[in-house]
Order: C-alpha cells, then sequence, then structure tokens
C-alpha cells in the first residue's frame, strides 16, 4: 500500500513562502513525478512528504493514517538521493543491509533479503566493494537497492539521475521504469528533465513557484497544457508563442504551436521567415527561423535541405494550435 | 597532465628545501646532539664538542634529580584525559552546528573561540582560590577540568569543520532508513569522520602536552606534568647544557614522535576550514 | 533544513558544551571583577574592604603599563608577520616538486611539537647564551664576540623564539590550502600570460585568503596569551623591556602579592583581548562564510 495525500500543505522558511497551500492525492502504486524549473519547491515538496522537513501547516496522510508529525523513520518510504548518499564506510552489503540493521532484522534475514536485492540490481559481484570503488551507475543502483530491501510503502526519487552522462541515464531510466512494473510500488520522483518525466511518469505533476500548475498523464499534458507555463515547458523544443495580431485574428492574447505542428513550404503559406540555424540530426532537422512574429522553431521529419539565409514559409496546423488568454490560461 | 620538471631545477628546489628544514630542525637536532655528552664537553666551542666522546650520563643525572616517569605520566593522564572529555562533548555540539545549522550557529562559534581570548593571567586569582576551595591544586583532575574547557573551542570548531564537509544527505539517508538520532552519529556520522576525529584528537593532545600557563601555575609536585618539571631547569645551577639538553629531549619525545608519526592524520585535519 | 524534531535535538546537543563554556567564562570572570574592586594583598591581610577604582588607577599608572601594552602589540605583530611571510614562502617552497619532501616537511613540523618552556630553555642558554651559546661560539670562531641577545635585544629574542614555535603551523596550514589550489586555473593563467608574479598575485595569494586568515585568527588567540616563554627567559626583564600584559598582571597577582590590583589588570587584559577579538571575529567572520 501507499497512497499519499497532501491537504491544505504550506512551508516557509522565515517570511519566505516556498510552498502555497497545496492540495495533491498520489494514488497507491502511480509512478508520480514532480517536475518544474530549479527552485519551484520540488525538492521540498518531496522532503515534506519524507519528512525530512516540517510542514508549515497542513495535513501529510499516508495509506490514510496521519503521518504530518512521524519522523522520516517512522513513515516507511524510502529515498534515494541525488548525490546518492551511499555510507562511505561501509561495503555495498552493509549499506544495502543498513536500513534492515536499523529495523532490528535478524542477521540471516537481513543477508537473504540483501542477496536478493542484489540479484535483481545486477550487484551481486559487487557486494564486497566500497561505494567508492563503484561507478556512477552502480552507485545509483546500490542506492536503489538500499530502497528496496525495506519493502517501503512508496519510494521517493530525488533527481537521481542527473549526477549520471546521458547514456547512463537513458539506461537507468528504463531500469527505474521496470522496477516499477515489477514491484508496483508508488513512485514519487522529482526531475526538472521534462523528458524523463514525460517518459516515466504515469501522472505529472508540474510546479512553478511551490504551485501546481497542472496534474495530468503525459499525453494529456502535451495535448491540452492548461496555461502558458506548462505549454513552455512540456515539450522538446518548446513550443513556439506568437502574440500580437496574429493571436488576435484567432480570438486569443498569445497563441502556441509545438515545432512538430507547423508545415513549411518554398512557395507560400501563413508566415515568411528566413532561415537562421539549421540543425540537422538526420532524423529530424530543427529550423530555427525568423519571421515578422518572431523567432520561430520549427520540427521538420527527416533530412530537409535547409541552409541559412534561405527564405521560407511556415503554416501552423490549425488543429494544433493553442490559444491563451491575457492571464496565461487556456482558452 | 603532468609535465616535465627539469632535473636542474629540481635539484635546486631540493637543495633549497632541505637546508631550510634542516635550519628549522637544527635546535631540535643540536640538544640531541648535547644531551649524550658530558656537562663540560657541553660547553665547549661546537666542533670540539661534536668531536668529543658520547655518554648518557645527563640522563641518569635527569632522572636521579626528579622522576620522569611520574611528570611524563602526568602529561599523559592530562592530556589524554582532558582530550577525550573534550571530544564526548564537542562530537554532539558539532554535529548540531554543523547539520542543523540556525541563524547564530556562527556567532555561536565565535563566541565559544573568544573564549579562548580570555587572557590566562586575568583570571587566574580567581582560578587558583576555586581550585584551593575545592581542594583541586595539585592534582590531575583539576588540571584536565581546566585543560578540557581551554580546548574545548578549538576542538568544537575543527570538528565543525571537518563535520561540514559530509554531505547532510548521507545523514538524512541514514534518517530515512529508520536510524535514530544515536545511530545516526554512532554508525554513520563517526565512522565517516574518523579522519577528522583522529586529527583534532592528536592535535588537542599536543596543544595539551605542551600548555604551560595553568599546568605551571595549578600544580606543584604531586600533579606536575612535563611542563613544570622542565621549568624546574629554567635557573641554572652550575654546568647544565647536557642536564637540560637531556631533560628537554625526554619531554618533547614522546609527542614529537606521536607526531611524526601521525603526521598525515595531523596535517589532513589541521585546516580548521581554511581549505575549501 | 531540518525539522522541528532535530532542532530540538539539536539544541540539547550542544547545551553541555555551551553551558560549560558559560560557567568556564562567568564563575573567574565574576570573581576577577569583584576583586578588582576590593582591597585584597596577601601581605597585609588586615586591610580590606571596597576600593572603589583604585585598583584599576594603580594599574594603569605602573609605569610598567605602557610598556606592557606596546610589547604586547609588537610580540603579536611581530610573530604574525614573521611567521606569515616566512609560512608562505616555506609553503610556496614545499608545494615545488623535490626529493624527500616527506622528510622534510617532518623536519618543519618539529618545533610544533616543543613544548614553549623547553623552546624558551633552549634558545636562551644554548643559542642566545652570550658566552657558551651557539651563536657566540660561532661569532667567536670569526673573531666577534658574543651578543647578549636576551640582555639587549629582549622583546626580538622572545619573538624569535615564539615565531619559531609557530611557522610550522602557518607553512603547513598554507600548504594545505595552496595544494587545493585548481592546477587548471592557474594553467588558464599561463595560457592568458601572466608570469609567475603576477600568477602568484591574481590566483594564488586571493586563494590563500581563507587560510592566511584562519592562521592569524588562531595564533592571535594564542599570542596574545605568551607567558612561558617570558616566565623562564627575561621575567619581563631587563626593566620592562620584554614585559607584556599576561606576565604583568601574572607578577602583580603573584609576585607583588596584590590580588586586587591584578585582578584589576585581568579585567583590562580581558577587555583589550575582546575588542581585539571583536574586530578580529568581524573581519574574519565575513572571509570564513565565503
Amino acid at each position: 500500500m501507499g497512497q499519499i495525500e497532501l491537504s491544505q500543505v504550506t512551508k516557509g522558511f522565515g517570511d519566505v513562502t516556498v510552498i502555497p497551500p497545496l492540495d495533491l492525492r498520489i494514488e497507491d502504486g502511480e509512478f508520480v513525478v514532480f517536475v518544474g524549473p530549479s527552485g519551484c519547491g520540488k525538492s521540498t515538496l518531496l522532503r515534506l512528504i519524507a519528512g525530512l522537513e516540517d510542514t508549515t501547516s497542513g495535513r501529510i496522510t499516508i495509506d490514510g493514517r496521519d503521518a504530518t508529525d512521524l519522523s522520516p523513520a517512522q513513515r516507511g518510504l524510502a529515498m534515494v538521493f541525488q548525490s546518492y548518499a551511499l555510507y562511505p564506510h561501509m561495503s555495498v552489503r552493509k549499506n544495502i543491509a543498513f536500513p534492515l540493521k536499523m529495523a532490528g532484522v535478524p542477521e540471516e534475514e537481513r543477508a537473504r533479503r540483501v542477496e536478493a536485492a542484489a540479484k535483481v540490481l545486477n550487484l551481486t559481484s559487487y557486494l564486497d566493494r566500497r561505494p567508492g570503488q563503484l561507478s556512477g551507475g552502480q552507485r545509483q543502483r546500490v542506492a536503489i537497492g538500499r530502497a528496496i530491501v525495506r519493502e517501503p510503502k512508496a519510494f521517493l526519487f530525488d533527481e537521481p539521475l542527473s549526477n549520471l552522462d546521458a547514456a547512463l541515464r537513458m539506461g537507468m531510466r528504463l531500469e527505474i521504469t521496470e522496477l516499477h512494473q515489477r514491484l508496483k510500488t508508488t513512485m514519487i520522483y522529482v526531475t526538472h528533465d521534462q523528458v524523463e518525466a514525460m517518459t516515466m511518469a504515469d501522472k505529472i505533476v508540474v510546479l512553478n513557484a511551490g504551485r501546481i500548475e497542472q496534474v495530468g498523464s503525459p499525453l494529456e499534458l502535451y495535448r491540452r497544457p492548461r496555461n502558458l507555463f506548462v505549454a513552455g515547458f512540456i515539450g522538446s523544443p518548446k513550443m513556439n508563442f506568437v502574440t500580437g495580431p496574429e493571436a488576435a485574428r484567432r480570438d486569443a492574447a498569445t497563441i502556441g504551436v509545438r515545432p512538430e505542428h507547423i508545415g513549411i513550404s518554398r512557395d507560400g503559406g501563413d508566415w515568411k521567415g528566413t532561415v537562421g540555424v539549421a540543425e540537422h540530426l538526420g532524423s529530424d532537422t530543427f529550423l530555427h527561423v525568423t519571421t515578422e512574429h518572431g523567432m520561430i522553431t520549427v520540427r521538420a521529419g527527416g533530412e530537409v535541405d535547409a541552409a541559412h539565409g534561405d527564405t521560407i514559409w511556415l503554416t501552423p496546423d490549425p488543429a494544433h494550435v493553442h490559444r491563451f488568454d491575457a492571464g496565461g490560461a487556456r482558452l | 597532465m603532468a609535465r616535465r620538471i627539469p632535473t636542474a631545477r629540481k635539484t635546486l628546489t631540493t637543495a633549497a628545501a632541505w637546508t631550510t628544514g634542516l635550519v628549522i630542525f637544527f635546535p631540535i637536532l643540536w640538544i640531541v646532539i648535547l644531551s649524550f655528552k658530558s656537562e663540560g664537553d657541553a660547553i665547549a666551542p661546537p666542533l670540539t664538542m661534536l668531536s668529543a666522546p658520547w655518554t648518557t650520563e645527563a640522563y641518569t643525572t635527569v632522572q636521579e634529580r626528579s622522576d620522569y616517569f611520574k611528570h611524563f605520566w602526568n602529561s599523559v593522564v592530562i592530556s589524554v584525559g582532558s582530550t577525550l572529555i573534550g571530544l564526548a562533548i564537542a562530537i554532539p555540539a558539532a554535529w548540531a552546528m554543523a547539520f542543523v545549522p540556525g541563524r547564530r550557529t556562527r556567532d555561536l562559534l565565535m563566541w565559544m573561540l573568544s573564549t579562548k581570548m580570555m587572557p590566562a593571567a586575568g583570571v587566574l586569582v580567581p582560578m587558583y582560590l576555586l581550585f584551593r576551595n575545592f581542594g583541586l591544586l595539585d592534582t590531575r583532575i583539576g588540571l584536565v577540568g581546566v585543560l578540557t574547557l581551554i580546548n574545548l573551542p578549538i576542538i568544537v570548531w575543527m570538528l565543525y569543520t571537518y563535520f561540514r564537509e559530509i554531505p547532510g544527505e548521507i545523514l538524512e539517508a541514514a534518517r530515512m532508513d529508520g536510524a535514530t538520532l544515536r545511530s545516526e552519529i554512532l554508525y554513520v556520522l563517526t565512522p565517516m569522520a574518523v579522519p577528522g576525529i583522529a586529527s583534532t584528537l592528536l592535535l588537542n593532545i599536543i596543544l595539551a602536552w605542551n600548555e604551560a600557563f595553568w599546568t605551571l601555575r595549578l600544580t606543584a609536585a604531586n600533579a606536575a606534568p612535563l611542563t613544570a618539571f622542565i621549568a624546574s631547569y629554567s635557573s641554572p645551577e652550575g654546568l647544565f647544557y647536557a642536564k637540560l639538553s637531556a631533560a628537554s629531549v625526554m619531554a618533547i619525545a614522546p609527542i614529537l614522535i606521536l607526531g611524526w608519526f601521525s603526521q598525515k592524520q595531523l596535517v589532513r585535519g589541521l585546516t580548521f576550514g581554511a581549505v575549501k | 533544513m531540518a525539522t522541528q524534531h532535530s532542532r530540538a535535538a539539536a539544541r540539547l546537543m550542544i547545551s553541555p558544551a555551551v553551558a560549560l563554556l558559560l560557567i568556564w567564562m562567568i564563575v573567574p570572570l565574576t570573581m576577577t571583577i569583584w576583586f578588582s574592586f576590593q582591597q585584597y594583598n596577601l601581605l597585609y591581610p588586615d586591610r580590606t574592604g571596597f576600593a572603589g577604582w583604585s585598583n584599576y588607577v594603580y594599574f594603569v599608572t605602573d609605569f610598567r603599563f605602557a610598556p606592557a601594552i606596546r610589547n604586547t602589540l609588537v610580540l603579536v605583530l611581530g610573530v604574525l608577520a614573521i611567521t606569515m611571510i616566512g609560512g608562505i614562502l616555506l609553503a610556496l617552497l614545499l608545494d615545488q616538486p623535490f626529493w624527500g619532501q616527506g622528510i622534510v616537511r617532518l623536519l618543519v613540523l618539529a618545533p610544533f611539537f616543543v613544548m614553549p618552556t623547553v623552546s624558551a630553555l633552549v634558545w636562551k642558554n644554548m643559542f642566545m647564551n652570550p658566552v657558551n651559546g651557539f651563536f657566540a661560539h660561532i661569532a667567536k670562531a670569526f673573531g666577534g664576540q658574543g651578543f647578549d641577545f636576551l640582555g639587549q635585544a629582549p622583546l626580538f629574542s622572545i619573538i624569535i623564539m615564539v615565531a619559531w614555535q609557530w611557522l610550522p603551523f602557518a607553512t603547513l596550514i598554507l600548504l594545505t590550502a595552496l595544494q587545493s589550489l585548481d592546477r587548471e586555473q592557474m594553467e588558464a593563467a599561463e595560457m592568458d600570460g601572466a608570469g609567475p608574479l603576477s600568477r602568484f598575485v591574481y590566483i594564488t595569494l586571493p586563494h590563500l585568503t581563507r587560510a592566511i586568515t584562519v592562521v592569524i585568527l588562531i595564533q592571535t588567540i594564542f599570542l596574545l596569551s605568551v607567558y612561558a616563554e617570558i616566565l623562564v627567559t627575561t621575567n619581563g626583564g631587563p626593566g620592562t623591556a620584554s614585559m607584556n600584559l599576561p606576565f604583568l598582571v601574572y607578577l602583580a597577582s603573584i609576585v607583588d602579592n596584590d590580588v586586587g590590583m591584578g585582578a584589576a589588570g585581568g579585567v583590562i587584559a580581558i577587555i583589550l583581548a575582546n575588542i581585539v577579538a571583536f574586530f578580529l571575529m568581524r573581519a574574519i567572520g565575513k572571509n570564513l562564510d565565503a
């Protein structure tokens, strides 16, 4: 079980309010990702759930039980830290066994569960090494191992992949998703990387300045961003925004079009522009086009023959034009 | 990465470094030599002295005059005792300052250090009277108490700067793993901080071993450590260079040897947060 | 960054240290202040009672007071100057690659382990003695005369002794700081065309600021209360030539048996030390934060 509910939770440091009143419900077995720019309060929110910080006001319940005043140890959650936070003076085996030792699990049972966790995570041959002798990815797995042996109600991940290089990050992303599918335990995952959010989450919580901007499945957020912030944050490359007469023509203060929803033509279209930088990735081509409505990024499939200085015409796909009012809310 | 260093330059540096090192070390080397000469030879010009026969008679005389081992033992008890008690008080305090810092943490640390600014001479009389009234004069326990107090700020500061380098996330991980505060400090923080604690321990043993105000003023015969043992040689009687050298060597040798052997540990933590 | 629970624990954990130091500060201090307003001379036990400010007046107008203040400052500043300049030069030298680094480091470190009484006695007798001291022997070998260091230049001699003891400390901390200097920064400066001197002034020295601050702070704490070195060498003399404040307080209260005046001196010493401490802490607290 691992159902977590936050009601009217706030957090302030001195006079600074980091999290204004916030409500959130996380269902048992869900993979929830908190995403937002740095400083948006996502890590603080995770630490509030973990019990590493006190809430200023509000209630946190875990499986229906009030956990607001429980110490981290009593909440039955496990956490994987950004820096892995392995105990450098203990072997991998002792690191993984530590939570069991603290819980007073008998020696043989401990050994059995450590072996089992190590097997799942491919760590069996490293059990007697120190964390200092492991690579980044292996350390990450040890940290996960330490979390899973306790069979927690939920896993909390605090930007666990940000210290890994790109290739490893992709591998670990898959491993964590797989782990979730196998264990079916609630996972709460904090990241600033919207790609991680989109690929891993059942449910994404987009945070900005401590407020929840939108909660929804990855595709909901992609298709129907509730406001300008979410629209700009989800999706890569970023959605193009156009204001002024072009927006007014569509009865909006701002319109947004994703780069993949813009057609290009040499002969004619809605917006005329000049190609600035053209990024050829092979599978895609990204064109950065200067138009009278500002810089527009276009994603063209496959190899497109366009070079710096070329004049082209852009046409947004009317079915995929997002409209926003003056306050930034979706129309 | 590394560049080749011209041998000529390295030779030059070697010569300069060794010369400086030997000049700095020279006074110690000199008394070691003098201590193995007879009194008559010890005052002779250096070349005559060096070629004179070697003897251990100075050491025998010193040991007959005052019981070296008693003073040695007093020094050990006082320096080790005050350091261990100091550590026991300072580890929790440094944990609190490093991992639960408040707005006033730095002020608190500075205040602690400022107590060390209080000139010992300024409170000598009251301390003397307090010691007399509590029957602590010339006792080892009294000195252990005073040295614990005067070195406590340094111990707290050293541990604090060392603890601050330990990522707080690791202690939080322990908390998430269900560790109580006691287990957190005992199983996670302390083992991780062993190098820092060792270096703090060593530095404070050295400071306490060499402390020469309270140890001179608050002891007479029984609890006098080596600082007092050596101070008794300050009024010369006849020829005494060899004896003074022997006594000096005996007073500094234990701590010098300890310091040399533990040099790595000592130096590693001896930064007071000066290196970031 | 913590919870109520851990803050409460922190207060509990820090309280023994704070309580002990508070007692250590307050009890003797209160007693000293009390005595400083009393007539209390062990030679005249019948004269007691409230003394008003007279103890302070006697202490401040004592002919030894002004020299003691001056000598205290000269001693602190002199030793700081020698150990800082010497320490930086030595650290730069020891940071270079050379053969036998380990042994040289041990040699340089050694004086730090020598207790002040030993160091003072050894310098006084075996080196600075005008007849049989090492320096006198050297002078005589070249046809010169032994120089009476402690008679002619007592304060200077004591500065040398104390500086010898503290040089290793300064060197070590500065060396450690030097070794933590990012090599790439140096290489970048070299690529930018900075010569060795500019690199020292613009890169090395700023990098050492923090270490220098720490060395000054710690050394000042210890140097303000230099006592044993004076006790076993000059006893403050000749005259008042090497008298510092701690030693004068000691003389007044123990040798002259005037507890009241000694206490007044103690209070003055504490006030002066706190003024120094205040400025030092303010200057240094900032540096330690960064």
